[in-house]
């Protein structure tokens, strides 16, 4: 039985593992242990999240907001109005939409290989290692609103170390505007990467130290040299936690909406425009919430489409391999 | 002063929910007896710290108490979340008695019902409307309904100016026109000095800003009917002479783009980094910045010269803090006694001079420490070229909107990006397509 | 196994400038606490002009610092704890049966990870003020509210995480423990709990920081009293400054015991990783 959302199972030297026998319960075991999750799920997730879809298909804006109950039915026309890419409110979104997926990308693209790149360093014992993994990992422990205030701090333009630095070693003449203008994408992607890769770093490591060295020892007698033995035994046999590594690091960089708020304040820059900002501004500046649930399904849509386009595909990826 | 968008969120939730809470609320009951009752208080952030404000308002309280047996507990609430929790407490029932509010915020609240409404009758418990400032009184709802609070601060801009740069500069009186500004602004210029200090990241002081310069060029943001009217040649016109501060006069350090969090740009005034500085009252601060007193020169701002037609003569939006109550609350007779307190001559004396604010009630201008140059000029401000912001529902979204859309601007102009009328417009058209409008 | 040197020089620098990225922000949030205010109110200084722990002092007072970290300390342990409780139960249920409407309950579960928090937030608001009218249970503003959404947030991603992991156990445990005479439940805590537990580690730190860090949702269900870090610490901008040494030596002090607390605990978080994500 093929289990949709599980990771599959990787090839690895050992004899396979017995098969899975589930005792199969007509009792009430199961469901009773998951009727606090259920519950909580209701209440916290769906009925909300159905209320929010509800919503956008109302005419919510400020004059109805004391008696939502009588705001009238607006049909598909907020939808019709968020991707009317000719007028001023689609046409943000859109913009907004095509910033948060060059963001992401770059992320998830730089976040990896920085990860990759550390974990195969880090593979094999040298002195310090345990120094080397823990300063890695501090990125990731230090809480998201303590670290992004202080890149704020050091993106400065008169007070910062980015312009020092850059400014010391001769790099650039003047100093520049790291968090206005068009820079300031760059420093929302690099922040983001400083927060991400080590959680790539962690899963990667975490991956590999369930991969068995005779497999290296027979590459090396093969004749493979350090980059090969990764490309021959290391990324293969990476590729189930990969599948879900970049998954989920897309939809939590995606979706992200701490960095940008903490890094931007409340007036994220036009360049820097992530899309879960950009709604939340379009929904509360505007007090218009019928269009900004309308926005958020079809982001929620768009990611679900993602999802689903890239599960598939790499289990039929897996299938063939 | 300063809504934050989490703020409108919040406020935006509260009124969603508001009929919700309708039914639950219990209505205000009165009580017979106030001498033992306890008032809770939220003051908002006046001072140089929410310890500050404790230690300001603390001997005062403990003064009404003793002369009523009315305790209060008095909290203060920082400006990043106070609107969140009044909209939260409009929502939930649960929530002071009494409260300060940012007189901006005025006919929003009034509009969710959730503030008594001092009508006659009960301006009459506190003493009646004539006391108060007109300038003051203007800010405290829609126009032609009855005030949804009582002014408690007053506050209006000014341009500040350095008076020993300017001397050292060789001008000899503050700019009145904004075209003697600009000339002033050359001489301070020397030596890679800036002369003017912007909070251009800021909300709230881009907007108040382009409001007042709108006033100037005779523009309006809202027509009678409340239908927002962004996008016209003054408007335009208003936030291009914002640019030109740091595009074309090369008055502002680029950098200011960034000053955000309210405070940046006065505190470049008074450490002398800049000569001038648009700003509210700020004597408190630049004490506590450690400004020499005899440097700080108060002024009206600018005005066009000549003043374009249907231009008026406004240098300034009418600012302040109102003190308001709850309708839910079960002490009505101590809130009210507890407000007349608060608005009494002796209190708006001591309580003003101490956080550099105006008196809202004309009593207390006979006090000696409001006789200063600086409060004389922010007094006659107040009163004959100060304008309240357009005190329409849709007030808070306007200034998000067009506050945000100047930011932007702002740092297209600070990073070399020419800003010019079409783009302008653009901005506006689009703030004013936010509005639903 | 041999290293080519290029290989180790190339260690050295990759690793190096890794490190470098990593820390410069950790010793600019050290060295700014340790600054007066005139340094960082200045061009930046690689050292501070003279050393003072006036910033760590002077924090308290500017905002509640301590109110707002006891508020963060009982929100966040309270929702990890009872989200790693509420995971077993789940995960359990899914790793040892099946039943019908595992797999649906399964994806709907992960799909939640989808959901943009801005679509439901307002909704939320709304429900939790109605359960407090109808119930006079008071979910708004107070820290249950907060403890109860940051729990189902994290639950998706810890029930399957801890599903993956117990599938990792034997079963063989299980029916030894049923062998000796306690029931289904009984081998699950006496004999199941124990092997999992770096799983069941590796969980609770992760919903911990993620409640720890949470701001969205923080700013809108809580109150003055109630209010967490993520939030509070954006108050450190007064009327008047912005005293950047003291946000430095908050953020260092409120992360100190989240960073400590996760290295010491990465052991058991890289063994229920492993377990969990590849197999």
């Amino acid at each position: 039985m093929v289990d949709t959302i599980r990771v599959e199972k990787g090839v690895t030297a050992s004899a396979p593992p017995p098969p899975r026998k589930r005792r199969w319960r007509r009792g009430w075991l199961p469901y009773v242990l998951l009727i606090p999750a259920v519950l909580l799920e209701l209440l916290i997730h769906i009925i909300p999240m159905l209320a929010g879809v509800g919503i956008s298909f109302l005419q919510l804006t400020e004059l109805y907001l004391s008696n939502w109950r009588a705001a009238p039915f607006a049909g598909f026309s907020n939808y019709a109005l968020v991707v009317n890419f000719n007028g001023a409110i689609g046409q943000a979104l859109l913009h907004s939409f095509v910033v948060t997926i060059l963001y992401t990308a770059i992320v998830l693209a730089v976040s990896w290989t920085f990860g990759m790149a550390a974990a195969v360093f880090t593979q094999r014992a040298f002195r310090g290692r345990g120094v080397i993994r823990t300063i890695f990992l501090i990125p990731y422990a230090l809480p998201v609103f303590a670290s992004v205030i202080t890149w704020n701090f050091m993106l400065q333009r008169d007070t910062g170390v980015v312009n020092q630095l850059l400014l010391d070693v001769h790099l650039i003449h003047s100093r520049a505007f790291w968090l206005i203008g068009q820079n300031s994408f760059y420093s929302l992607v690099v922040v983001a990467i400083w927060r991400s890769w080590p959680f790539a770093f962690l899963i990667l490591t975490a991956g590999m130290q369930s991969i068995p060295t005779d497999l290296y020892e027979a590459a090396a007698i093969d004749g493979s040299g350090a980059i090969g033995q990764v490309r021959h035994v290391t990324l293969p046999l990476l590729r189930p936690v990969n599948r879900v590594l970049l998954l989920v690091l897309f939809l939590w960089t995606f979706n992200d909406f701490t960095v940008p708020f903490t890094l931007f304040g409340s007036a994220p820059p036009t360049q820097a425009d992530i899309i879960s900002i950009h709604i939340y501004e379009n929904s509360f500046v505007s007090w218009n919430f019928g269009t900004g649930s309308a926005m958020s399904v079809l982001l929620l849509l768009f990611l679900l489409v993602v999802t689903v386009i890239y599960l598939a595909v790499g289990r039929r990826g897996e299938r063939h391999a | 002063m300063r809504p934050t968008k989490l703020s409108t969120l919040a406020l935006a939730a509260a009124l969603v929910a508001a009929p919700l809470a309708a039914c639950g609320s219990s209505g205000s009951s009165s009580s017979s007896s106030t001498s033992h009752a306890t008032l809770t208080y939220w003051a908002t952030n006046q001072g140089t710290s929410l310890q500050d404000d404790l230690n300001v308002l603390g001997p005062q309280i403990t003064k009404f108490t003793k002369a009523t047996g009315i305790k209060v507990n008095v909290q203060v609430i920082p400006w990043t979340t106070v609107l969140n929790q009044i909209t939260a407490a409009t929502v939930s029932g649960k929530g002071p008695d009494v409260l300060n509010i940012g007189n901006t915020w005025s006919p929003s609240l009034q509009a969710t019902g959730a503030l008594v409404q001092f009508t006659p009758s009960v301006m009459g418990q506190i003493g009646g409307s004539s006391r108060f400032l007109t300038g003051s009184l203007s800010a405290t709802g829609a126009p032609g309904k009855a005030p949804t609070a009582v002014p408690l601060y007053s506050l209006a801009y000014a341009l500040y100016y350095n008076k020993a740069q300017f001397a050292a500069a060789g001008i000899s009186s503050p700019p009145t026109t904004w075209a003697e500004l600009i000339a002033d602004g050359v001489k301070l210029k020397k030596g890679g000095h800036w002369p003017l200090a912007i909070e251009g990241g800021s909300v709230a002081e881009n907007i108040h800003m382009a409001f007042e310069l709108s006033e100037q060029q005779g523009g309006q943001f809202f027509d009678s009917s409340g239908k927002p009217t962004f996008n016209t040649p003054q408007n335009v016109a208003a936030v291009k002479q914002m640019m030109n501060f740091i595009q074309t006069d090369k008055l502002t350090n680029p950098s200011d783009a960034q000053y955000s969090k309210g405070t940046e740009a006065l505190v470049d005034y008074a450490t002398g980094k800049t000569s001038m500085v648009i700003w509210q009252a700020a004597s408190g601060s630049l004490k506590q910045l450690g400004m020499n007193a005899a440097d700080i020169g108060v002024a009206p701002v600018p005005l066009p010269s000549p003043v374009p037609a249907g231009g008026k003569p406004i240098t300034s939006m009418v600012a302040g803090i109102n003190m308001a109550i709850f309708k839910n609350t079960k002490n009505m007779s101590a809130a009210l006694q507890f407000v007349k307190f608060m608005t009494s001559t002796p209190e708006q004396e001591s309580l003003n001079s101490t956080y550099g604010s105006l008196p809202t009630v004309s009593a207390a201008y006979a006090d000696p420490a409001f006789h200063t140059p600086a409060v004389t000029t922010f007094r006659s401000i107040l009163s004959s070229s100060a304008a309240p912001m357009p005190p329409v529902p849709q007030e808070s979204a306007f200034e998000t909107a067009v506050g945000t859309a100047i930011i932007h601007l702002y740092a297209d102009a600070a990073t070399g990006k020419a800003v010019t009328d079409s783009m302008i417009a653009q901005a506006l058209t689009q703030a004013q397509a936010q509005l639903g409008g | 196994m041999h290293e080519p040197v290029w290989f180790r020089w190339a260690r050295v620098v990759v690793l190096t400038l890794l490190g470098l990225f990593a820390l410069t922000p950790v010793y600019v949030m050290l060295s700014a606490s340790l600054k007066p205010l005139s340094d960082v109110q200045g061009a930046f200084r690689w050292l501070p002009s003279h050393l003072t722990v006036a910033p760590f002092i002077d924090m308290w007072q500017t905002i509640p610092l301590l109110r707002y970290l006891e508020n963060s300390l009982i929100v966040s342990t309270a929702a990890s704890v009872a989200s790693v409780l509420i995971a077993l139960l789940g995960s359990y249920a899914i790793s040892r049966y099946r039943f019908h409407g595992r797999q649906v309950f399964s994806i709907t579960i992960l799909s939640t990870q989808m959901f943009p928090g801005i679509l439901f937030l307002l909704p939320l608001f709304v429900i939790f003020v109605n359960i407090g009218q109808v119930t006079g249970i008071n979910l708004y503003g107070s820290r249950t509210g907060l403890i109860i959404t940051y729990m189902t947030f994290t639950l998706p991603f810890a029930i399957w995480m801890l599903a993956a992991y117990l599938d990792t156990i034997p079963r063989e445990l299980d029916q030894a423990a049923e062998v000796d005479g306690s029931g289904p439940m009984g081998a699950f805590i006496r004999v199941v709990i124990p092997a999992a537990i770096p799983g069941i580690v590796a969980v609770l730190v992760y919903a911990f920081m993620t409640a720890w860090s949470e701001m969205l949702f923080a700013s809108v269900l809580t109150n003055d009293s109630t209010r967490t870090l993520a939030v509070g610490l954006q108050g450190y901008a007064t009327q008047n400054q912005v005293y950047w040494n003291q946000i430095m030596a908050a953020s260092l002090t409120v992360s100190v015991p989240i960073v400590v607390g996760f290295l010491l605990l990465q052991r058991f978080l890289v063994a229920g990783m492993t377990a969990g994500s590849v197999k």
